[in-house]
Order: C-alpha cells, then structure tokens, then sequence
C-alpha cells in the first residue's frame, strides 16, 4: 500500500514538474487556458475509456477491445444517420450496443471461463470487423452542427470542454462505486483474491460482467465524443487507442494482476500522457519521442516497485 | 489383474484420451484449412494452382516465423506483444544496412538484422526474468520504445527496392523445388523448434514453467533462465522475420510491421497454445498463422469485400477458444471419472 501511495505521489511530482517545464519552456502559453482546452479535448476518449477499464483491471481482468467498440460506436453513427435516424434515437442505441459488445465479452470470460485477455484480443478484431462491414471504407461527415459543436467548443465561459465535463462526472461516479461502496471493495477483493471473494459470499461473476458491460458502453460513448471531436464517422477511429488507454491505467499504478490502484492515480498518469504529449507538439519535438517516453514510464512504472522492494531487502539484510 | 496394474492402465488411458484431445486440437486446424479451401477451390479452381498455393504459402510465412517464437513465450505463461515493434525495427535497420553500404554481403546483412531482434529480446527477458515484473506491461513498454526508435532512426526515410542488393530481393521471390525460400526457412525455423519442445530436457522445462511456475521453481527449474532464453529467441526470430520482410516487401519504412503482434497472439491462440501457459505446439501455431492467413486469402478469391475478414479472424479466434475450453472441461471429466474408478 505504501508503494501505490509513493508511486501516485511521484505521478503527481512529475506532472508539475511537465507543467512547470511546460510553462517556462513556452514562456507561458502551456498552461494558458486555450491551450488547456486542446489538451483536454486530446484526452478526452483515453480518460473516459481509462475509467471503467481501471475496474477492469483491478478486478484482475483485461479489456483490449474498448478501441474497437469506439470504432464499431462511430460507424454505427455514420450508418444509423445515413440510413435516415435521428441523433436522438442513435445516441442511446448506440451505447446500447457498446454494452451489449460488453456483455458478449463478460459472458465469455466469465460463463465459459476463458482468460479475458485471449477473449478481448478476439472481440478486438470481431469488433472492429464489425465496424468495416457496417462503415466499409468511407466517411460520413455531415452531422449536424448542434451536436459537432460539443467537440470543438468549451463549456460557456470557461475553457473546458463537454468531453472533459463528461469524464469528470464520470469519474466522479466511478470514484465513489471503487473507493467508497462496497461493490468497488468487492472489486478489489476480486482482483487481490478470487477464490476467497468467492468463499466470501462476493458474487465474482456478475459483478465482473458488471465491469465489461460498463467498459463496453463507456467505450461506445467515447465512440461518439471522438465522432462528434472530428465530425468524422469512421470504421477506423481510434485504432490502437487500447494500448494507449491500458499504458495510462498502468502508469496510473494499477497493478496488472489486480487487486491494486487508484482511480485518481490513473486520472494522473492519463494527465501526465496527455500533457507531455502536449508539451512536445508545443515544442515541435517529433512525436516518435513521445512514443518512446510513453513506453518508458510504463517501464518504469512497472520496474519502480519492483526496484524498491529490491533495495528494501537489501537493507533489511544489511542491518 | 492387480490393482496397480489397473490404475497403471487406466493411467495411461487418460493420458492417451488427453494426447488425443491435443492432436484433435490440430486436426481441427487442418480441417479449418479445408473447409476454407475447398469451397473456395470449388468456386474457383485456380486457387489451388501451384502458384496461387505458393502465395499462399508465402504471405503465411512471416506471421508463422512469429507465431513460433511467440509459442515459445507463451508457452511459459508470459506474452511478447513487442514483436511487431522488434520486426520493424530489425526491417528498417537491415534495409538501411544494405543501402547504405552496397557492399554487404548477404547473411552478414541478415545476421544484422537477427542481432537487432535478439538484443531487443535480451532487454524484453531481462526486464522479465530479473525485474520480475510482468511481461504483458514491459512488452507493451518496449512495443512503444522500439517503435519510437524505429521512427526516430527512419526520419521519415523510406528504403526502396532500388537500394537493395539483387541477391536479398532474389531471397524473397526465388525458390528451390518450386517452394519459395522464404516458405523452407519458415518450414526449419518451425522443425527446430518443434524438436526443441518436444525432446530437449529445456523444451520440456518451458511447459513446465508455464504450467505451473512455483512448481517448476521448487522442481530445481531455473526459471528466469529458461524465461530469459525465450525472450530472446522470440527477438531473434522477430529479428530473422524483419530481414525476411525486407527481402519480401522490398520497400521498407518505419512502420513496417505495426500492429503485427495482435496477429501474431490471434494466430498462436486459433493454432491451440493455451495463453495461460503450459500447452500447445509450434506447429499448431503456425498452422493457426495459416489459416488466418488462407481466409484472407479465400476472401479475396470468393469476392467477398475485404472489410469481412477482421471480422470472421476475430469470430474464428472466439470459436477456437471456446472449442479448446469445452474440450478441456471434457478431459477434466473423463480424467476424473477414471481417477474415481481406480479408487474403487
């Protein structure tokens, strides 16, 4: 526990520390609303994915296809809208749909018991084939403003966009159902011990179901703030974004094997991605160093507890 | 018949039952093939021309190159999502090799790139077998960081086929007894391996390992070793995949291979390697890098729109996983079942 508490506060260091370089080397204009709200937008879909498969994970689960239902959720707005719907209906089906591509993973992993990670990586190409067989290689791009508007203005009067409006609230609720109910404890016990949630009288099955449904409609609801962000309906929007979304929960100190995280440690390592990817475009750095950053500090954030623990029995044994 | 002599043979009807299940496993794979192939053969009987098997053959092969090493890991319950990353690295690097020093000779150009794929292995293993931390987020770490050196190292630079030397280009479209090169590589890659898991005392320590790791350590199995050997033969052979791809492709960038390791992962699973360790063959493996392969192909031929074919991968990898669980949960039965009556 005091590793996690260490590995969030360092998460919460090195995001000043991106902030204070970003500041000094932009002379100012990296923390300058306008800029914030670009920053916000960039991260949008990976903070409202980033929240349910942080459940996911500390359940001991894994969700690779969220990028997929994202890509299924815009086709099918592009394909509902062509065929004459109206938003108002396609919104709501569409995240219906998510959920039931959720489903279709829960069910999987936990009636047949399959390991989630072989399952999802089926549903990754299931999903996104979906998509291309809907959406084919096209385009659909004629949305009507009103809505195309909520992924490029802020919130009046302020600099913060509806996605990040979105993702606060929903990480409010996610905060409240993981740290403070007893569903969330149920999740963590899941992850730290599954046999024992079990004998405990935790029902492992349907609240793990619980997670992939959530993962999969919160997926479809990126699917449409990244249709509206780009007013663009393609079968391939955000392909790869799984792996991107995954780095963030695991930078965030979420142990892959379950059992342990933070959503607020996740909030900052999706902030700390976000920003520094931001910093270098700002700086004109070329973007394959972020990809390179971006594979380190998950190096790090997996190899650091390991590392402390290392030096903690060597000094224990050197008294 | 004494009692021993009855649980000895009920023993070994179980292993045979559960042998049997294991060659049913690539059995089905093989009648996958068929009935992908011969429908489509039926619709369109060129496809099953020589030359249109060769390419067939061919376009499986550097998915198959990978789907052996990534057996390998597997097989001891760890994963390497870094190989796509590696491939392209390895690509770029001998491609660049070759163009900027037109001089090179062949298998010393190659050997580049395979040291390039090994070195990437070495810091995967290391990292997993000493920093003992998971192979799923240190391979996904490296994805990132090869990746990003590949694009650094590239500047956007291309590599063209009229860089390369004739003789590496040849490597890729030449054959010897009308099989292509590129396909009787794959082929020894394959056998070496399979010899490997199959008779080595190591081979065997690798299911072990994966079967159960606690179990192998108290057994006197050096287990970072073995976990640590894995890694870098996967990188060697992603490396040997990235020279063999340069060779193919001829045209060469730094986003050579990108998203290859999913792929790869689906092909290792359809072919029967269980991904929690413990089970599975190198050549199921491939055979399942095959038939992912020949659907892609089939579609193409049955003008089916291309856009079906992520799909009916992603349909085939659910079916293959479930198939494998219901099976299982069979021979856990039957094993049982033949458990209680020697009790009896």
């Amino acid at each position: 526990m005091r590793n996690l508490l260490r590995w969030e506060t360092a998460l919460v260091f090195l995001l000043i520390v991106v902030a204070l370089t970003g500041q000094v080397s932009t002379d100012g204009s990296f923390l300058s609303g306008g800029n914030l709200f670009y920053l916000g937008l960039d991260i949008g879909e990976i903070a409202l994915i980033a929240l349910p498969l942080t459940l996911v994970i500390v359940a001991g689960e894994i969700d690779l296809s969220v990028a997929s239902v994202l890509g299924l959720s815009s086709a099918l707005i592009g394909w509902l809208w062509n065929a004459g719907w109206s938003l108002e209906t396609i919104l709501p089906t569409v995240i219906v749909v998510g959920a039931v591509c959720g489903a279709v993973n829960g069910l999987l992993v936990t009636r047949l018991g399959l390991p989630s990670l072989a399952v999802t990586i089926g549903t990754l190409a299931l999903y996104r084939g979906l998509a291309l067989v809907v959406l084919g290689d096209t385009a659909v791009a004629d949305f009507p403003s009103s809505y195309t508007e909520f992924g490029t203005t802020p919130l009046p009067g302020t600099n913060i966009p509806y996605p990040i409006v979105l993702a606060i609230v929903l990480a409010i609720l996610f905060g409240v159902a993981l740290h403070a109910s007893s569903f969330g404890r149920s999740v963590y016990a899941i992850g730290a011990n599954e046999e024992g949630a079990r004998f405990s009288g935790i029902r492992v099955k349907r609240i793990k179901l619980t997670l992939f449904v959530l993962a999969g409609a919160v997926a479809a609801i990126a699917g449409i703030v990244y249709t509206f962000r780009f007013s663009s309906a393609r079968a391939d929007n955000g392909v790869g974004l799984e792996l991107a979304v995954v780095a963030a929960v695991l930078l965030g100190g979420v142990s892959i094997f379950g059992g342990k995280g933070s959503l607020f440690g996740v909030l900052a390592g999706v902030l700390l991605l976000g920003g520094l990817r931001n910093l270098l475009i700002l700086q004109d750095t070329s973007t394959e160093v972020l990809t390179i950053v971006t594979g380190l500090l998950l190096l790090v954030s997996v190899l650091a507890p390991s590392i402390t623990r290392r030096f903690g029995t060597l000094r224990k044994a050197t008294p | 018949m004494t009692a021993a002599t009855a649980v000895a043979t009920r023993g070994t009807a179980a292993r045979r039952l559960s042998n049997r299940v294991g060659r049913v496993r690539e059995l089905g794979i093989v009648v996958a093939l068929a009935l992908v192939v011969i429908p489509t053969a039926i619709v369109n009987p060129r496809f099953i021309q020589p030359q249109s098997l060769r390419d067939l053959l061919l376009n499986a092969s550097i998915v198959a190159l990978l789907a052996v090493g990534q057996t390998l890991v597997v097989v001891t319950r760890n994963v390497d999502l870094s190989v796509g990353s590696v491939l392209g690295l390895s690509a770029f690097l001998t491609a660049q090799q070759f163009a900027d020093h037109p001089g090179t000779p062949l298998l010393a150009g190659i050997g580049f790139g395979v040291v390039v794929g090994l070195a990437c292995g070495l810091l995967n293993g290391l990292l997993v077998a000493l920093g003992n931390v998971p192979s799923l987020v240190v391979t996904l770490g490296t994805l990132y960081v090869f990746r990003g050196i590949d694009y650094a190292l590239a500047q956007g630079r291309q590599v063209n086929a009229a860089n390369l030397p004739d003789a590496l280009l040849d490597l890729g479209s030449s054959r010897i007894l009308g099989i292509p090169i590129l396909v009787l590589v794959t082929v020894v890659v394959i056998a070496v391996a399979a010899v490997y898991l199959r008779s080595y005392r190591s081979g065997r320590e690798l299911y072990a390992i994966g079967s159960n790791p606690e179990a192998a350590t108290l057994a006197g199995i050096p287990v970072a070793k073995r976990t640590l050997t894995t890694f870098v033969l996967s990188g060697l052979i992603a490396g040997l995949a990235g020279a063999l791809w340069v060779a193919r492709y001829g045209t060469v960038d730094a986003a050579a291979g990108t998203g290859l390791e999913l792929q790869v992962v689906a092909a290792v699973v359809v072919g029967g390697v269980a991904i929690f360790g413990g089970s599975g063959t190198v050549a199921g493996a491939a055979l399942g890098a095959l038939l992912l392969g020949t659907i892609t192909s089939c579609l193409v031929v049955l003008q089916i729109p291309a856009f079906w074919q992520q799909a009916i991968a992603g349909a085939l990898l659910l079916s293959a996983i479930t198939v494998d669980r219901l099976l299982a949960l069979r021979l856990a039965k039957a094993l049982r079942k033949t458990e209680g009556t020697s009790h009896a």
